[in-house]
C-alpha cells in the first residue's frame, strides 16, 4: 500500500479497516544469496539498497531482539556532514544527500527536520579551525556559514556568550543539518525492502557462523542454520563480540553514550547546538523535549547504561551553556553501547574471511550515517568493490598508517 | 563506581582516568622479527570482551599510581583491584 493523503482520507472514511502490517514475519530460508547481520539502521539499510539499487531481493535481515532495538532507537536523531578529512566528508555528505530524498524513496514519513547545526568557538584559534572546517565542507558541496557573535545571538539569545571560562565568540553552521525520527528510519527502510522481497527476520540471534577454508557460506542461529553467498555484520555497539564468533579481533573498544531528555517545553532552541568545549550538546524534539548529552563515560563496557558522574558532567555543561536550562526537569536518561575505534572513524570493508563483509566502529555518530552506511555496505556487498566515498574506511588502515583521525588524539578510543 | 584502591582505600571512579586493557603493560619487543606487526597489535587491536575484563585505571585526582582493576563490563562490578607495578613485577618486568 502506497501512503498518502488520500489513502489517509480514504481509510478514515471506511473505519481504518485496510491498514496492513508494514511488514512480513518469515520464517527463514535455508539459504539465500545475502545475509546481513543486525536489524538495526545499517543494517536495514544495507538490505534496502541491495534491492533497490543492486536488484538484488533473496536477502535475509536477521535480528538478535526487535528491529531497530539497538542504537537507532537510542541515539539523539542528529544529521550533519560537518566533518573535515577527506576520508569523512564526502562520505557525510553522501549521507546527507540521501536523507534529503529518503522521505519521498521510501514513501514513509521519518520527519526530517533540516533546522540547522551549529558548533559553537570560544577563542580565536577555534575560529581558525572553525574556518578551515567550513572550506572542506564547502569543497564536499555541504555547505558552511560562520556566525560571528551577533549574528549567533539573533538566532540563539538564550546563550551565554559572556560566560567566563569559555565566552563564546560564534558558529560554524551547516543549514542543512537538523534532526530526523530515528525509529521512522528504520521501519521506511524496514516496508521498503521488505516490499521488495527482503526477509526481515527478528529474535533470530546469529551464534556462529559457518566458515570453511577461509569462505564464508553462511550463519549459525537460533533458528538454525542459514546458507549464504555473502554475509555483512552491521552490529556496531556489539562488533567485538559478534566477529569473534568469526575468529577475528577488531580495532574497536565498545564504550556506552548516554542522553536525556527533559519534559516537553514550548519552542525555545531552534536547531542543534553543540558546544564540544563543555562536552554538551542539545536540540529540542517536535514533543518539545530538550534532547541532550555529551561524551561518553570513558571505559569498555557493555552495559545499556552509564554511571552518574558523566550526567553530572553534561548538565553542569548545559547550565554552563544555556542557564534557562536549570528550569528544566529531566525525564529520562539513557545509554546505548558504541563501537569505539583506534582513530574515531567507522570502517565499511571485507575481512580476512572470504565472503564476509563488516560495517562498524561508528562511533557515537552512526545514526546520521545510516543511509550512506547502508549504500556503500551494499554497494561492497554486491559489486565487491568500495564506494569511492567509503574507499577509506578500511580494516587495515592502521596497519597501512591511512587513520583517518579527525580529532587527532592517537589510538585512545575514549578521547575521540 | 567505586574503585577499591590498594593503598587508599574506596575512592569514586570519577577520581581516576581510563587507559583501557590491562594487556598494555606487555610492551612488545622492539628488536624482535615481526616487531611491526607485533606494535600493530598491540596499539590497535582489542579483544574487548563482554564480561571480566582487566583494565589500566590512572588515579590522576589521587595519588598517580596505576592499578589493574578487573571489572566486569556487562554488569560493571568491580571484582579485584591491584597495582600495575606489582602486576608488571610478577611479569617479570625490572622495575
Amino acid at each position: 500500500m502506497r501512503y498518502s493523503a488520500l489513502q489517509i482520507l480514504k481509510e478514515g472514511l471506511t473505519g481504518n479497516r485496510g491498514w496492513k502490517p508494514v511488514w512480513r514475519e518469515p520464517d527463514p530460508k535455508p539459504h539465500y544469496d545475502v545475509v546481513v547481520v543486525g536489524g538495526g539502521g545499517h543494517g536495514i539499510a544495507t538490505a534496502y539498497y541491495l534491492a533497490t539499487a543492486h536488484g538484488l531481493t533473496d536477502v535475509a535481515v536477521l535480528e538478535k531482539s526487535w528491529l531497530g532495538s539497538g542504537n537507532v532507537g537510542r541515539n539523539t536523531t542528529i544529521i550533519r556532514s560537518n566533518y573535515l578529512l577527506p576520508g569523512n566528508e564526502p562520505f557525510y555528505e553522501l549521507s546527507m544527500k540521501l536523507w534529503e530524498g529518503l522521505e519521498q524513496e521510501i514513501n514513509y514519513n521519518a520527519m526530517v527536520s533540516q533546522r540547522g547545526i551549529i558548533n559553537l568557538y570560544h577563542t580565536d584559534p577555534q575560529r581558525d579551525a572553525a574556518v578551515r572546517r567550513g572550506n572542506a565542507m564547502i569543497l564536499a558541496g555541504a555547505g558552511a556559514v560562520l556566525l560571528d557573535r551577533e549574528a549567533l545571538r539573533r538566532r540563539c539569545p538564550f546563550l551565554d556568550f559572556d560566560n567566563e571560562r569559555f565566552p563564546i565568540k560564534g558558529g560554524l553552521w551547516q543549514p542543512r543539518g537538523g534532526t530526523v525520527r530515528h525509529d521512522a528510519v528504520v521501519w521506511g527502510y524496514a516496508r521498503g525492502a521488505d516490499r521488495r522481497g527482503v526477509d526481515v527476520i527478528q529474535h533470530c540471534e546469529v551464534t556462529g557462523f559457518d566458515i570453511r577454508d577461509g569462505v564464508c557460506r553462511g550463519v549459525e542461529t537460533t533458528r538454525g542454520a542459514i546458507g549464504a553467498n555473502k554475509v555483512a555484520v552491521c552490529v556496531a555497539g556489539s562488533s567485538s563480540r559478534v566477529m569473534a564468533r568469526a575468529g577475528l579481533r577488531l580495532p574497536i573498544e565498545s564504550h556506552v553514550l548516554q542522553a536525556c531528555v527533559t519534559e516537553g517545553l514550548k519552542p525555545a532552541v531552534p536547531g542543534v547546538i553543540t558546544f564540544g568545549a563543555g562536552h554538551f550538546y542539545v536540540s529540542q524534539s517536535d514533543k518539545g523535549g530538550l534532547v541532550f548529552g555529551g561524551d561518553i563515560d570513558g571505559y569498555n563496557t557493555y552495559a545499556q547504561r552509564g554511571n552518574l558522574p558523566t550526567v553530572e558532567d553534561v548538565c553542569e555543561g548545559g547550565m554552563a551553556l544555556m542557564p534557562m536550562i536549570g528550569r528544566a526537569r529531566v525525564l529520562r536518561m539513557w545509554g546505548g553501547v558504541v563501537d569505539m575505534s583506534m582513530d574515531g572513524s567507522p570502517f565499511i570493508d571485507r575481512t580476512p574471511v572470504t565472503g564476509l563483509y563488516f560495517s562498524g566502529g561508528w562511533c557515537y555518530g552512526g545514526f546520521k550515517a545510516t543511509p550512506a552506511g547502508g549504500y556503500c555496505l551494499a554497494h561492497l556487498v554486491a559489486t565487491g568493490n568500495s564506494h569511492p566515498v567509503a574507499a577509506a574506511m578500511r580494516l587495515d588502515r592502521f596497519a597501512a598508517g591511512a587513520v583517518i583521525d579527525e580529532k587527532g588524539m592517537g589510538a585512545q578510543p575514549n578521547l575521540h | 563506581m567505586i574503585i577499591d584502591h590498594p593503598l587508599l582505600g574506596p575512592r569514586d571512579a570519577a577520581e581516576f582516568v581510563y587507559l583501557g586493557d590491562a594487556r598494555l603493560i606487555d610492551r612488545p619487543d622492539w628488536q624482535g622479527e615481526n616487531a611491526a606487526r607485533l606494535f600493530h597489535d598491540y596499539l590497535h587491536v582489542r579483544d574487548n570482551p563482554a564480561g571480566e575484563h582487566r583494565e589500566l585505571w590512572f588515579h590522576e585526582h589521587g595519588d598517580r599510581s596505576w592499578l589493574v582493576v578487573t571489572r566486569n563490563t556487562l554488569t560493571h562490578e568491580i571484582i579485584r583491584v591491584e597495582l600495575a607495578r606489582d602486576v608488571a613485577l610478577s611479569l617479570g618486568r625490572g622495575r
